[in-house]
């Protein structure tokens, strides 16, 4: 079985967002950078199924070689390849776009997103991909498993679970229930030194948008307790100052 | 009367506290910037792999004084044992910073795991590989690594301690065997230790390193309750009752008290990284603390006399940092010397121990409880001080080298 893991890599959960350049992009001074966790648990899952099922799993990332130490770690973990698409991550239609170029004729039994990134959270390219290479896809799974040729999966709906079964290929995007991420071990660490890590060029991709400027939330503000024996002064605020009636 | 391993159920502790170690890394002159790669990454997987297993259960197990049996597989997976040996013999084969490194993450959550981890790769493989044949290397070094054995070091006895050169236990050359006698105090690693490896005197009065085995006849390795310090480590003592050593037991090629003193070289380099980790969790757990905690309507980190501990903590820390950096880089190209390794190990150990005592006056009356690391810390640093080396006993090295009187006797 051969597995593709599309990799994000991301600013690190603890990371303090701000903007530069009029706050159309994001300031990645002093920004720790890790695996999209999303992309953790799908890398995991990979493994356990060729780990059961015999194959390989193969990491692909578009970005720049400033992310190849944490390609690396994907390595790590386990996976046994990296291709890095030498490109500038734009935004889904684009990531989608490279990846399928690459990935078109290499015949990939199962192709493993995260359900979005945890950046931009756009949570385009397992439909994109799907779209782009003609395969079926299937997205934010919970499980995930391989008898044959036929995958069974389940993704959390509205009041339930659906349970679905799908012929392989497939593009699957991973919810963070698929799995229990793996953290790397020592050995795996030493292996990622001699594992190949690939670069490629990009193809040519229309763009159809552009970031025009990015916010931060406001600061949540502090509890305001009101006596109640004065409920006029929480409808005041709730008029006034939260403007909700 | 502590509690016995087999009523905690540490599985279910480590679920119900999961995600609660809420530690943030700190690093206020770049020093990352001095680390490989892999030096990050082997870092952020003994971090993560510490916060997901070992942080959840750690104050369970030091309060009630039960080692962790269970932890000890995935120590072997991180590379906590002997990950600076040859990978020919089993073990990580990565540089002297890389095992620095892992033993400030693993005494970031606690000193006594660091313990457990600094006997087994510093005590116990690092005298089998650098004095022990080749058949005693193939035999011990790989299971070792794994986990799959682990060891003690016999060397400080009830009546010698700051004095190693003085003890008793001693051995006879009986023809075909060594029959050893005498007793071993302050033992990490005992009551569970597969081998031991002992220090002892030889009928010219030489000592000499010796693998002892548990389940030889006359071995004993009674646990030592009752610390207040070290709770989550599991210490003992080992008792020699004629005990018959086999031969190709001894450590050929060392002789005199170069050899113990030689592997406490390597164990107080680690001291000197781990404790950074044990001062790195109080100042972020007083950073916190502060930034949260309200007197007098504003958080008390607005205050200066909180600010002025804080300060200090991250200039201690910072410093404590660029020590161990610089020793290691030395430990790597083989020049640091035995007084460099002194001062690293004193200097550091009594900042952690500082750090922890403000750290604690920050928390308030809340820093005395089990809800944050810090009177843990505080206490498991009062044997850091005072084992491999005590601290004055650091300075008299120190002392030595740079006046070249021996201030000792």
């Amino acid at each position: 079985m051969k597995i593709l893991v599309c990799m994000s890599v991301v600013p690190d959960t603890t990371t303090k967002i701000t903007f530069v350049e009029n706050n159309t992009k994001f300031n990645t001074q002093g920004v720790q950078f890790i695996i999209n966790p999303y992309d953790e648990v799908s890398i995991t899952r990979a493994l356990e199924l060729t780990e059961k099922h015999g194959g390989t799993v193969t990491l692909v990332h578009v970005g720049s070689a400033e992310n190849d130490a944490v390609i690396r770690k994907g390595l790590a973990i386990g996976a046994n390849d990296a291709y890095r698409i030498n490109a500038e991550a734009i935004d889904g239609q684009f990531v989608a776009e490279q990846i399928a170029a690459f990935a078109k004729d290499k015949g990939f039994d199962i192709i493993f997103t995260g359900r979005e990134s945890i950046d931009y959270n756009g949570g385009q390219v397992c439909g994109l991909l799907g779209e782009l290479l003609g395969l079926p896809s299937v997205n934010v799974a919970t499980s995930i498993d391989v008898e044959g040729n036929i995958a069974t999966l389940t993704r959390d709906i509205d009041g339930g679970t659906e349970k679905l079964t799908c012929s392989l290929p497939l593009v699957v995007s991973a919810q963070k229930d698929l799995c229990e991420p793996r953290i790397p071990n020592m050995r795996g660490i030493m292996s990622a030194r001699t594992k190949p890590l690939n670069v490629v060029e990009p193809i040519s991709v229309e763009s159809f948008g552009d970031y025009q400027s990015f916010e931060s939330p406001k600061p949540k503000a502090s509890v305001k307790l009101i006596d109640p024996e004065h409920p006029e002064e929480l409808i005041n605020l709730l008029r006034n100052e939260a403007k909700v009636i | 009367m502590a509690a016995n391993a087999n009523t905690i159920d540490f599985e279910k502790i480590k679920e119900q506290n999961q995600g609660k170690d809420r530690f943030q890394p700190h690093d206020f002159y770049n020093v990352d910037t001095l680390f490989t790669e892999e030096h990050l990454m082997i870092r952020d997987a003994v971090r993560s792999w510490i916060k997901k297993e070992v942080s959840p259960i750690i104050e369970a197990s030091a309060q009630s004084a039960v080692f962790p049996h269970h932890i000890i597989k995935g120590l072997a997976e991180v590379g906590a044992f002997g990950p600076q040996l040859p990978s020919e013999y089993g073990c990580g084969g990565m540089d002297y910073i890389t095992y620095g490194i892992i033993m400030q993450e693993l005494e970031r959550c606690d000193s006594g795991i660091r313990s457990t981890a600094s006997v087994q790769g510093s005590l116990v493989m690092y005298p089998i590989f650098k004095f022990g044949s080749e058949e005693q290397k193939k035999k011990y070094l790989p299971k070792l690594a794994q986990g799959v054995l682990m060891g003690c070091f016999g060397l400080t006895e009830p009546d010698h301690g700051s004095n190693p050169g003085g003890m008793v236990t001693h051995i006879k050359d009986m023809g075909d065997y060594y029959l050893l006698n005498g007793a071993k105090m302050w033992i990490s690693n005992a009551p569970f230790a597969d081998i031991a490896v002992v220090w002892a005197k030889d009928e010219e009065g030489i000592i000499r390193g010796l693998i002892v085995e548990r389940g030889m006849e006359g071995f004993s390795t009674p646990e030592t309750h009752g610390k207040w310090s070290l709770r989550t480590s599991a210490t003992g003592e080992l008792i020699f009752s004629n005990v018959k050593v086999p031969k190709e037991n001894i450590l050929p090629n060392v002789k005199g008290l170069r050899g113990p003193l030689t592997c406490l070289d390597s164990a107080r380099y680690g001291i000197s990284w781990g404790v950074i980790g044990a001062a790195m969790d109080c100042y972020d757990s007083a950073l916190r603390y502060s930034q949260e905690r309200k007197q007098f309507n504003k958080p008390i980190a607005g205050f200066q006399l909180q600010q002025k501990k804080l300060a200090e903590m991250i200039t201690e820390i910072t410093k404590a940092q660029l020590l161990a950096w610089r020793l290691g880089t030395l430990m790597n190209e083989g020049k640091a010397t035995s007084a460099q390794i002194s001062m690293a190990k004193r200097n550091n150990v009594e900042m952690a121990l500082n750090i922890a005592r403000e750290a604690r006056q920050v928390h308030g009356a809340m820093g005395i409880t089990g809800d944050y690391p810090i009177m843990r810390h505080m206490m498991n640093l009062e044997s850091v001080i005072t084992y491999e080396g005590t601290h004055d006993v650091h300075l008299l090295i120190l002392g030595k080298e740079i006046t070249g009187e021996n201030a000792f006797i």
